[in-house]
């Protein structure tokens, strides 16, 4: 390990301006150091500006405050020793196997014949021997993203960055990938020197980085920061390991101490009438809550635990887990999730009981909900259109978050049957059709 | 079975660029007609090629007519290749250019046609040069528009990550555009063409004779040929002509555009496997073709060695940003050069509508538009009763939905002005009224537009929900309320969209029409365009074609789009 960063992220805060003028923070107070030899993971939930950190280290966007050095030169634009590795491939369909592999060099004015050797050469490491003159839409998912990472390497990059690479892929190919890359890794094959990897896959962070950034979102922020020193190849079952992940999840649901910045009313949604609401399905709450009502968890569940035994990443898993929170249906605290008394009713309850018991608390903890309600009833037609909402919410978010936040609030509503919404004239009412 | 692009507009309702756009493209149409009468005079004498009815000079003909329809294919790609990436690049130009091609598309431009000669006569006078160019210009314009608009869309719809992909591998601007951008945009562009050659081959061969003061421009091509064989009232020639045109668009068809669309195919950017492959038994030939292959080759060095040779002109410049941040002195001077082309052109349009047109005449024309208007709804209305339930039932029969659909394609792209002289001659014949039997002659070409889009629809209703309407009995009347036409409707207003606006311009040539020396005539703004551009009565021409873009432009805004955007958002399957 040499003494200076390969890559330094200092103070680095990035804004977006709404299309009200009004700057929307993504990311603040970032530092990161990455060093030769090293894997940083940065973990987080979508929306927690991981994946904009990754494209401000690309020089793909520009921060609104702090800076960024590679190699001690400020980043303006992309790098020549930086490459990326995309989620969705961004492979170009129209060129073959080789070209898209070529395509960073030939941007360089390489000579041709060093074009083709180096060509080969990547597409030769990454194991894609017989399929240059294939198309990408020939290939798998697994073979895509192989020459995604051909792409990459081929440039000579001496830091890769890699968003989400293998959340495209299904669970067996996503592992062979992995475990092909980490042996390349290991075993020194590759040109880079340090790699910068986005994911929101706990096991996956655990198993491939030297260092773990946990992010949190409203802004997107690091909360911790978890170094992993289990010597390669790392083995799931080692309790090590899951100890690890545990620790994660327990950073991950740790209430943080006092209000002020990062406290829990942005972590938890849902306390004023201008939270961005998850979109999370009644029948997904529904069915958590039974699943942890139920045997072995009888109420009281880990979550690594529970993770693994409904499958959830924690993409899906922690808004779950923070919409019943919300709701007080359940306390998040710990690495764990516990039903409250009326959670656990609502999971023994018919169809019926489930939609009175969600009501009320639907209606006495989510602001928005009661809000609307309260409309509703004070009007002699007992209908309002939804662009009334709309404009209330755009005060405090963007027009599609306000979309986005009305659309739960309805369906949610509709479940509990709180007030109807009829969307070919977008009027909310109280009428339920019968 | 082929999938169908969306039309493509605008998605908002009306802005007040819109309004702007409106007033260049009428004002530019004025100007030119303000200038072309001035150039009038020197122009009456005219070498014409003297033309034979003899089926023999045929081929010849055919020829001629496809190289004027290449030539402007060949000007309509480069068109678009500069003005929608202008539009697409530049957020200061786009605000206008936009608009400008969304009302250029609806502006039915075939009226135009004298004037636009008179303008390309006199440049080259007295040459056939000029008329070639004036013949090119008319296809031009009746296929660049939605091509240009087509490739906008593609040009604002990368995908982010093929963009940052690019990008992270400091891509040159100019490598961009052809290893990106273009690649993009091929599908959408390629099937645009298809639909601009249909109008096209309606266009060639109203614009290959063409009357300018008092002496006929007739070029060489199976519209003259057709012109003639009206005027001598030669049926036989018009059967021949008919089957050239066929032969002709058949070859198309197979040289071209089969060969085309599944070359194109590769540039689909959803990359699931599964779907049926198009196939062309000329892109084959052309792919095993060692010559065809050297071609290509060669192209592609080309666009690598541009590519090099382009970024040492440029230096080792700092990545360029993909939207140009506005300048505030620029901005200035592009808003003073939009109000000084407005200024102008409203000035054109006041001067020369004021001077020469009464109240009087502006309200007979919009009367006049309101009749064609019934007119084209009316015949959509009729031709939808009638291809909607044909197209549902071929559309839901794999193998009857192969023979057909071609054939519908093919009916689209065929000239149905060919057809005119042989209604023509029933109504004379027959004495039948003009007013009513005229009329189905704006949609005999259109028509066909509702017919495939609606076989489409019904074949990509999906098994399974056919399947479950059959498991819960659903039949009858119940079944093509609530199942079939819903799944169609998308579909529909695409064609309906696309029928519409061919039938507006098909008017101009349907509502007025000659057999010999005889003269029928239907009461609408179509005929009165003719009859103004057979008198050369410009101001007429520029009131008509004014009112009939106006009308066009309303029913695209106020009707065809939110019914367009309704069915979209409600019926779309998947």
């Amino acid at each position: 390990m040499s003494d200076s960063p390969l890559l330094q992220c200092i103070e680095v805060r990035k804004a977006f301006t709404k299309p009200d003028g009004d700057p929307l923070l993504v990311l603040e107070g970032m530092n990161l150091d990455l060093y030769e030899g090293q894997i940083v993971g940065l973990l987080g939930r979508s929306g927690s500006g991981k994946s904009t950190l990754l494209r401000l280290i690309a020089g793909l966007a520009e921060p609104t405050a702090g800076h960024l050095t590679y190699l001690g030169q400020p980043i303006a634009g992309p790098a020549r020793g930086i490459a990326m590795v995309f989620q969705s491939f961004a492979l170009f369909p129209w060129l073959t196997v080789f070209e898209n592999v070529a395509l960073g060099l030939e941007a360089q004015r390489l000579p041709r014949s060093e074009i083709r050797k180096r060509s080969l050469a990547a597409i030769d490491l990454i194991g894609l021997d017989g399929f240059e003159s294939a198309y990408p839409r020939e290939l798998s998912g697994g073979m895509r993203q192989r020459v995604g990472f051909a792409r990459a390497l081929v440039v000579h990059p001496n830091i890769l960055l890699m968003d989400e690479p293998f959340s495209a892929l299904d669970v067996l190919t996503a592992e062979t990938l992995r475990t092909d890359f980490l042996d390349l890794w290991t075993e020194g094959r590759m040109p880079i020197k340090g790699v910068v990897l986005v994911t929101h896959n706990i096991e996956e962070a655990v198993l491939m980085c030297d260092r773990i950034l946990v992010f949190g979102s409203n802004p997107g922020r690091i909360l911790s920061e978890i170094k992993v020193t289990l010597p390669q190849p790392r083995n799931r079952l080692d309790p090590n390991f899951r100890e690890m992940i545990e620790r994660i999840y327990v950073e991950m649901t740790a209430r943080p101490k006092g209000g002020g910045a990062g406290g829990r009313q942005e972590r938890f949604p849902g306390l004023g009438i201008g939270s961005v609401l998850p979109q999370v399905s009644s029948n997904l709450m529904a069915g958590f809550m039974e699943a942890v009502a139920a045997a072995p968890f009888n109420g009281k569940a880990d979550l690594p635990e529970i993770a693994s035994d409904l499958q959830m990443e924690i993409d899906e898993l922690f808004p779950v887990a923070e919409t019943l929170q919300m709701l007080r249906f359940a306390e998040v605290e710990g690495g764990d999730v516990k039903l409250t008394e009326d959670g656990l009713a609502f999971a023994q309850s018919t169809i019926d009981e489930r939609k009175r018991i969600f009501s009320r608390h639907l209606l006495n903890y989510v602001p928005l909900a009661a809000h609307i309600r309260r409309v509703l009833d004070e009007r002699a037609s007992h209908s309002a259109r939804k662009s009334r909402f709309i404009d209330e919410l755009e005060d405090f978010m963007s027009e599609e978050e306000a979309d986005r936040t009305l659309r739960a609030v309805i369906r949610w509503a509709r479940y509990a049957e709180a007030f109807a919404y009829d969307d070919n004239n977008a009027m909310f009412s109280l009428e339920n059709p019968s | 079975m082929k999938r169908f692009e969306p039309y493509v507009f605008l998605r908002q309702l009306a802005t007040r660029w819109d309004i702007l756009a409106f007033i260049v493209v009428i004002g530019l149409i004025a100007f030119l007609g303000e200038t072309a009468r001035g150039l009038f005079e020197p122009l009456a004498e005219l070498e014409i090629t003297p033309l034979s009815l003899n089926p023999a000079h045929l081929p010849e003909y055919a020829a001629r007519t496809t190289f004027r329809m290449l030539a402007a294919l060949f000007f309509s790609l480069v068109f678009t290749l500069t003005y929608a990436t202008w539009a697409a690049k530049s957020e200061r130009a786009g605000r206008l250019l936009v608009p400008i091609l969304d009302i250029l598309q609806s502006v039915p431009i075939l009226g135009f046609i004298s004037i636009t000669s008179v303008f390309f006569l006199s440049l080259a006078p007295g040459r056939v040069l000029g008329a070639e160019f004036a013949a090119i210009f008319a296809i031009f314009t009746s296929q660049a528009w939605n091509m240009a608009f087509s490739f906008y869309q593609s040009l604002r719809t990368v995908p982010t990550e093929l963009t940052e992909a690019a990008e992270s591998f400091r891509l040159s601007p100019w490598m961009r555009f052809w290893q990106l951008e273009v690649p993009f945009g091929m599908p959408a562009l390629v099937w645009n063409m298809m639909l601009s050659m249909s109008g096209g081959w309606f266009f060639v061969v109203a614009s290959e004779s063409i009357s300018v003061g008092h002496s006929a421009v007739a070029l060489p091509g199976v519209g003259s040929y057709i012109a003639l064989a009206i005027e001598q009232k030669n049926l036989r020639a018009i059967g021949w002509a008919i089957l050239t045109m066929l032969i002709v668009i058949l070859i198309y068809d197979q040289l071209l555009f089969r060969p085309l669309v599944a070359w194109v195919d590769r540039f689909r950017v959803e990359q699931e496997p599964g779907e049926r492959v198009p196939e062309a038994w000329a892109l084959t030939m052309m792919r095993r073709s060692r010559l065809i292959n050297a071609a290509t080759v060669a192209f592609h060095a080309a666009v690598l060695w541009t590519s090099r040779a382009v970024k040492h002109a440029e230096g080792d410049a700092p990545p360029i940003q993909a939207v140009d941040r506005p300048k505030r002195s620029l901005d200035l001077l592009w808003v003073s050069l939009v109000i000084v082309v407005v200024v102008l052109g409203l000035w054109h349009l006041v001067a020369g509508l004021i001077t020469e047109t009464s109240m009087h005449e502006a309200l007979h024309v919009c009367g006049l538009a309101v009749i064609t208007m019934l007119r084209v709804f009316v015949l959509i209305a009729l031709a939808s009763l009638v291809w909607v339930p044909i197209g549902i039932w071929v559309g839901m029969r794999p193998r009857a939905a192969q023979i057909v659909q071609p054939i519908a394609q093919f009916m689209a792209a065929f000239p149905a002005n060919l057809l005119f002289p042989i209604a023509v001659y029933g109504i004379v014949e027959w004495k039948l009224n003009p007013d009513v039997y005229l009329s189905p002659l704006m949609i005999l070409g259109t028509q066909w537009y509702i017919l495939f889009n609606i076989i489409a629809g019904a074949s990509s209703i999906p098994a399974e929900m056919r399947f479950a309407a059959a498991n819960l009995g659903v039949t009858g009347w119940l079944w093509w309320r609530k199942v079939a036409l819903p799944a169609v409707l998308p579909f529909y207003v695409t064609g309906a969209i696309t029928a519409s606006g061919g039938s507006w311009n098909a008017a101009q040539v349907a509502e007025l029409a000659t057999w010999g020396h005889t003269e029928v005539r239907a009461r609408g703004l179509g005929s009165y365009i003719a009859q103004a551009a057979a008198a050369d009565n410009f101001h007429q021409i520029v009131l008509g074609v004014g009112v009939m873009s106006l009308f066009v432009v309303i029913i695209n805004r106020v009707f065809w789009r939110p019914l367009y955007y309704y069915a979209e958002r409600k019926y779309r399957l998947t």
